[in-house]
């Protein structure tokens, strides 16, 4: 069994990279029972999202015309 | 206009080629000059470079590389002019703030989380308010200066994964250890000073 520790890496390694399915299933075991790892994979890809969305923002703060 | 078609730069590179790029390109201005005008005239002046100096381009580094090396010039130059150099300075620093004890925060010796991420309701919410916006500022910029620019390459500007190892002098081992302790730090920073704060819309969270 792996820990909350690999587990959260593993969830971080599978936002870059295609993981394997042994991989996979250790997570998808894992997040089932652990409310807070499950809480670190939804809030990882927030934060990938959030990513974008501050670019966006930035792109269209007030004193900028340009659009591209 | 200004592409004359005097120039005649190998087929490889071609304007449309070129143009692909823009996106990545323009983020990556727009992140350190902070105005979208002046990041479109650095794109714009960097392609324009670039295909006047395709002749030089031995496709060895990559287009990107090659392109984002020549845009690195046109913000320097940018500063330069302003003469605020100081901004620039925080992105090219390469110090090996290296701190082991990184992830020991975040969890205890058997591997558990030590306190470790509660829920957040509705974190799309957040999008919509200017403040969330200057809090996920706030936070990125707390982040260790490496890790800072991995994260900045591979999230806000959008390079492959490859590439940011590339720009940012890493390995590929570094690369995924770098990622993970800035996510870590992101979402924690972001919980502490955003979704745990009271005076947020949200009515109520549970301690």
């Amino acid at each position: 069994m792996r820990s909350c520790r690999d587990i959260t890496a593993l969830v971080s390694q599978g936002l870059d990279k295609k993981l394997s399915l042994g991989e996979r299933l250790a997570i998808g075991l894992h997040v089932m029972m652990c409310s807070s790892c499950r809480n670190f994979q939804s809030q990882s890809q927030f934060i990938r999202r959030a990513a974008k969305g501050y670019i966006k923002n930035l792109h269209h703060q007030p004193d900028n015309k340009t659009e591209t | 206009m200004l592409l004359s078609a005097e120039m005649n730069p190998p087929d490889q590179l071609n304007e449309a080629l070129l143009a692909e790029h823009r996106p990545v390109l323009f983020r990556y201005a727009l992140l350190q000059l902070k105005d979208s005008e002046l990041a479109d005239d650095a794109v714009q002046e960097t392609l324009l470079a670039a295909w006047q100096a395709s002749a030089n381009f031995e496709g060895r580094a990559g287009l990107r590389t090659w392109l984002i090396g020549i845009l690195k010039h046109k913000i320097a130059d940018h500063w330069r002019r302003s003469a605020r150099e100081v901004v620039t300075a925080e992105f090219d620093q390469i110090d090996n703030d290296e701190d082991e004890s990184d992830e020991d925060a975040f969890f205890m010796s058997n591997g558990h989380w030590n306190g470790g991420p509660s829920t957040w309701n509705d974190p799309e919410a957040a999008f919509k308010q200017q403040e969330f916006w200057t809090i996920y500022e706030t936070c990125h910029n707390n982040l260790p200066a490496k890790m800072a620019q991995v994260f900045m390459l591979r999230e806000l500007v959008g390079l492959d994964t490859d590439e940011v190892c590339q720009e940012a002098g890493i390995s590929d081992a570094n690369y995924w250890v770098t990622m993970h302790r800035a996510r870590l730090r992101l979402r924690e920073c972001l919980e502490i000073r955003w979704f745990n704060q009271p005076k947020t819309k949200k009515e109520n969270n549970h301690a």
